[in-house]
């Protein structure tokens, strides 16, 4: 049993189904990360509600030892945004994947985000549709070949972070499969975040969409090629964390530290809290070869949470109403009496 | 030399306020309404508005109508208008076809110029001899000059005084049928108390118009309408709309449960969201969604969370929810979704009413996914129909879809406030299993539903989702047999809600050969066409459905006393397939319409009179 003082071991979150992702699946590993990550949270199971939609992805909610709701493809906002606004107590938690969340639910996703209802959506984002075998997705590069786009896609993709940002977002990070560790502090940063936070898994599909990410995992060049962003320290990335981050004009620059008089000092430092998100667009937006590809909490920011503003407004109301039960309403205004 | 007007007694009487959308006809007729209700008068209103939001002023399409039925047992707005006012020759070119042979129209003369009856259509000056209403009883009443008269030392513009002479239209009514007129002047006190001027012109012009009566009796009749003796209690006019918001608080209230909407707005629906949207004070939460799918998926993770969810919408409304639908079959949830149909299909006719969403509430959803549908009949009884779906949602564990309609939902009848004890508790199921041995699907054996287990529930944490459940076990299975059992098993508990339901009852000549079948909100109408006719002296049953999926147990010994079943509704036959569907052995005669209007009473009897005939 939980009490508040009691540490929940990471396995108590693990349910008794068996894991039926493909082995090798980047799934397995964001799995055990949210599972780690609510160890340390030392959150109560009971407490937890994990909502999803219909995907690979989706499946998560069988594997947590919490309360679950498997639910219809693209609606898992919608039905999440229910279950937090009923009960804002709980720790609701929605997983998603690139299509779910930015095909057929994207109308859910934007208005989930610009309402800032305090759910923590983790996106899985393998650029592909994995349980229907390997479509392209709303995520999918320009040109890309799958079983529906044989000849290349003609279309341009979303980026979950400019998409999330657009809709105003006011918490938004990114990471990456591989990194369990990251995963684990992005999903405790997004945890305990109020308001709706998004975080985007960058995950590998082994059978449709293998290696689409894995410029950024090589283990030789991954430090060259991404950034991780802390709020309140330099933006310095590389191998030998010799290359930085500069604002030229309107737009960012890699500069390398040591060259032209750059030091350390003339470095962008990541402010995740500031209100303005031109930066943080900027940042998200940042694609490989160009740009390192950012990852860790990009924006961070407070703003009234929509379940929150919701009890306020009936403590409001309730506090100067004479209406206390339904009769006190019936028998309120043009009533008359027959004796 | 005033001669005395003469007395007309009447056991019902519908008198119809219609004029341009900014006379403020609906006001007049919801206002006249309470007084004669609280005068001891059953009613019955309807209004009648512009499709257009601001459609030209004067013309046809910019008539706005409020008709208010009142007497002794009486059940529908009526089919024809007694007493007509109007206040322009729009109104009264768009009302003449319906008016009773021999009956009352007062007009606005100042508005019957040249240029007004242009825009109404009228070819000539004389719109009385254009229309062949000499054989009506007609007022020429200057209502606007008499208006403008009585408030000339008023420092008011000509336009504040235009809009307040709906009020001498309201005094006139009130006197031709001896109702007093205070309830009308605390009115007017109340809602211009912080202008005093537009208070004074409002009292003036309603005084007025109750005079004019007086001084041209002769030319005006009154009425003495019979009043009932009713129950004692307190009352109040009630809309079907209203209503059904009301009667969720009511089993909010009854079940201990916090009230969820989720809703996305839609003619004729629209109401419902923004009654339950007011009432913050009782605590409800209201969702305004982005679509109706996520209207009803956010109703969904509500009634998981352990709220009463609901959702309202109206028929394309109910077509985007239709997946979600199914999940609530599957997850085994308590959901409530309200459907006020309209004309359809597609956006169809979006303010006029039809009953077309039969087949779509039953069977619109992929796979065997069996739910309760159900459908009020009266726009007040709407209040009691929201709250038993609530109560079979919540303690049968399976979502309703409760039918009603345009015409329901926007029309109003005196409403008795219910007593403590006029409606049961509301049982939730809570689970008496033990914490850490929790099996979600483990079934009540009376009702087959499932517990009901809340988030936030130390020792029940469990799946659950759309996925196909073992029916022991309640995990994930893909195997056929044990597919066929969940099948079975949900079909069963729907079923089985039969069993808490009451049974049908049989109205006028129960002893006849001919039954004569409706179901929601044509009651009304079929209930009156039928005493008339037994009045008659006419053989003939009726019997009314509120409960359709189940139907009531004693439907089939009921339907089977009798040699012919005439089912009547407002779509080509969706009911009467279902009755041939479970009752295939008996002899069914339709009769269907299809216009974005209700039945009237005078086809419906012409109808049964024609059949009795022929089957004799
Ligand atoms: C209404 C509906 N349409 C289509 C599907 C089929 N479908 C299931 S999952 C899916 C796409 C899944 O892709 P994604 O969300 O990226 O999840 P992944 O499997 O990649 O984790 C589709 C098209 C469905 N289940 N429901
Ligand atoms: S198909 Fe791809 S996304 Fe789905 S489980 Fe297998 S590897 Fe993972
Ligand atoms: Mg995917």
């Amino acid at each position: 049993m939980n009490n508040p003082h009691t540490i929940i071991q990471k396995e108590e979150y693990k349910s008794s189904q068996n894991v039926r992702w493909c082995p090798g699946c980047g799934d397995h590993a964001i799995l055990n990360s949210v599972q780690k990550a609510m160890a340390e949270l030392n959150l109560k199971r009971e407490e937890v509600v994990v909502v999803s939609g219909i995907g690979c992805s989706s499946r998560f909610t069988y594997y947590m030892n919490t309360f679950g709701f498997h639910t219809i493809h693209g609606r898992g906002s919608a039905i999440a945004s229910g279950v937090k606004i009923a009960n804002p107590n709980l720790k609701v938690w929605q997983i998603t994947g690139d299509g779910d969340a930015l095909a057929i639910g994207g109308n859910h996703f934007i208005h989930t985000i610009r309402r800032n209802i305090d759910l923590n959506i983790i996106l899985f984002n393998n650029q592909i549709y994995g349980l229907t075998k390997g479509q392209f997705s709303p995520t999918s590069k320009r040109g890309f070949i799958s079983k529906t786009s044989p000849f290349g896609t003609i279309e341009h993709p979303f980026r979950p972070g400019e998409l999330a940002i657009g809709a105003r977002g006011n918490f938004f990070a990114r990471t990456i499969d591989r990194k369990l560790n990251l995963c684990t502090e992005v999903f405790k940063e997004a945890a305990m975040h109020s308001g709706t936070s998004i975080v985007e898994v960058l995950q590998n599909c082994v059978i449709y969409n293998d290696k689409t990410h894995e410029e950024l995992t090589d283990k030789e060049e991954k430090h060259d090629r991404t950034i991780i962003l802390k709020h309140g320290e330099p933006m310095i990335f590389g191998k030998n964390s010799d290359k930085g981050l500069v604002l030229d004009g309107m737009q960012l620059k890699v500069v390398k530290i040591g060259e032209n008089g750059i030091t350390k000092d003339h470095l962008l430092v990541h402010d995740a809290e500031c209100q303005d998100s031109f930066l943080h667009l900027k940042l998200t937006n940042m694609e490989y070869p160009e740009f390192p590809v950012a990852l860790g909490v990009i924006r961070k920011v407070k703003a009234p949470v929509y379940d929150q503003e919701v009890i306020h407004q009936i403590e409001r109301v309730q506090s100067s109403s004479n209406i206390k039960t339904f009769r006190d309403l019936a028998v309120e205004g043009d009533v008359w009496e027959v004796e | 030399m005033q001669r005395r007007s003469k007395i007309i007694d009447a056991n019902r009487i519908a008198v119809r306020f219609s004029g341009d959308s900014g006379d403020g006809m609906q006001l007049t007729g919801s206002l006249f309404s309470l007084t004669t209700a609280a005068f001891g008068n059953d009613i019955s209103t309807f209004p009648d508005f512009p499709a257009d939001i601001r459609a030209p002023q004067g013309t046809i399409s910019g008539v706005s109508g409020f008709q208010v039925h009142f007497g002794k047992g009486v059940c529908t707005p009526a089919d024809l208008t007694d007493v007509l006012v109007a206040m322009n020759p729009a109104a009264l070119k768009s009302n003449v076809s319906f008016m009773s042979p021999g009956g009352t129209i007062i007009m606005d003369v100042d508005n019957f110029d040249k240029k007004n009856l242009v825009k109404a259509g009228y070819e000539t000056d004389d719109p009385i001899i254009e229309d062949k209403l000499q054989g009506f009883n007609i007022v020429k009443a200057p209502i606007t000059s008499l208006s403008q008269e009585c408030t000339k030392d008023l420092k008011l513009d000509r336009k504040s005084i235009l809009r307040s002479k709906n009020m001498f239209a309201l005094g006139l009514i009130n006197w031709m049928f001896n109702r007093p007129i205070d309830y009308t002047r605390k009115y007017i006190r109340h809602k211009f108390s912080h202008k005093p001027e537009v208070m004074e012109a409002n009292l003036r012009i309603l005084e007025t118009g109750f005079n004019y009566g007086n001084i041209i009796q002769a030319g005006t009749p009154s009425f003495h309408i019979t009043t009932t003796e009713p129950q004692k209690g307190l009352y109040r006019n009630l809309s079907g709309n209203k209503a059904v918001a009301w009667g969720f608080l009511l089993a909010a209230e009854k079940s201990g449960l916090q009230l969820f909407l989720g809703s996305y707005p839609i003619t004729p629906a629209t109401e419902i969201l923004q009654e339950l949207a007011g009432r913050k004070d009782l605590g409800v939460k209201v969702f305004q969604a982005e679509d109706e799918i996520a209207a009803i998926a956010s109703a969904i993770g509500a009634s998981y969370a352990g709220a009463l969810g609901i959702t309202n919408t109206s028929g394309p409304g109910l077509s985007l929810k239709s997946e979600a639908l199914g999940l609530a079959v599957m997850a085994e949830v308590p959901l409530v979704v309200v459907n006020v149909q309209r004309g359809g299909p597609s956006t169809g006719l979006p303010t006029k009413t039809e009953q077309s969403d039969l087949m779509q509430a039953l069977y619109g959803r992929n796979g065997e996914s069996p739910l309760v549908v159900m459908a009020a009949s009266t726009p007040v009884n709407c209040f009691d129909y929201a709250f038993y779906a609530s109560k079979i949602a919540l303690e049968h564990m399976i979502p309703v879809i409760l039918l009603t309609d345009s015409f329901l939902a926007n029309g109003s009848q005196q409403w008795k406030v219910p007593e403590e004890g006029d409606f049961p508790n509301i049982e939730i199921p809570v689970s008496r299993q033990k914490p850490g041995e929790f099996s979600p699907y483990l079934r009540n054996s009376e009702k087959l539903n499932r517990d009901w287990v809340c988030p936030g529930m130390e020792g029940f944490e469990h799946r659950i989702g759309s996925l196909e459940k073992d029916a022991e076990t309640g995990a994930v299975s893909h195997d056929g047999p044990n597919h066929e059992i969940m099948v079975h098993l949900r079909e069963e508990k729907l079923k089985r809600v039969a069993n808490f339901i009451p049974p049908l009852t049989v109205e006028g000549k129960t002893e006849a050969e001919v039954l004569v079948v409706g179901w929601g909100s044509t009651y009304g109408h079929l209930h009156t066409a039928i005493e008339e006719l037994t009045n008659e002296g006419h053989q003939i049953a009726f019997a009314q459905f509120n409960y359709i999926n189940p139907l009531p147990k004693n439907t089939g010994e009921i339907l089977s006393k009798y040699k012919t079943i005439i089912v009547c509704e407002l779509n080509l036959g969706q009911f009467a397939a279902w009755l041939r569907n479970h009752f295939p052995q008996h002899r069914y005669i339709q009769y269907n319409k299809v216009q974005g209007l209700p039945f009237t009473i005078k086809e419906l009897k012409e109808f049964f009179r024609k059949n009795l005939e022929e089957l004799k």
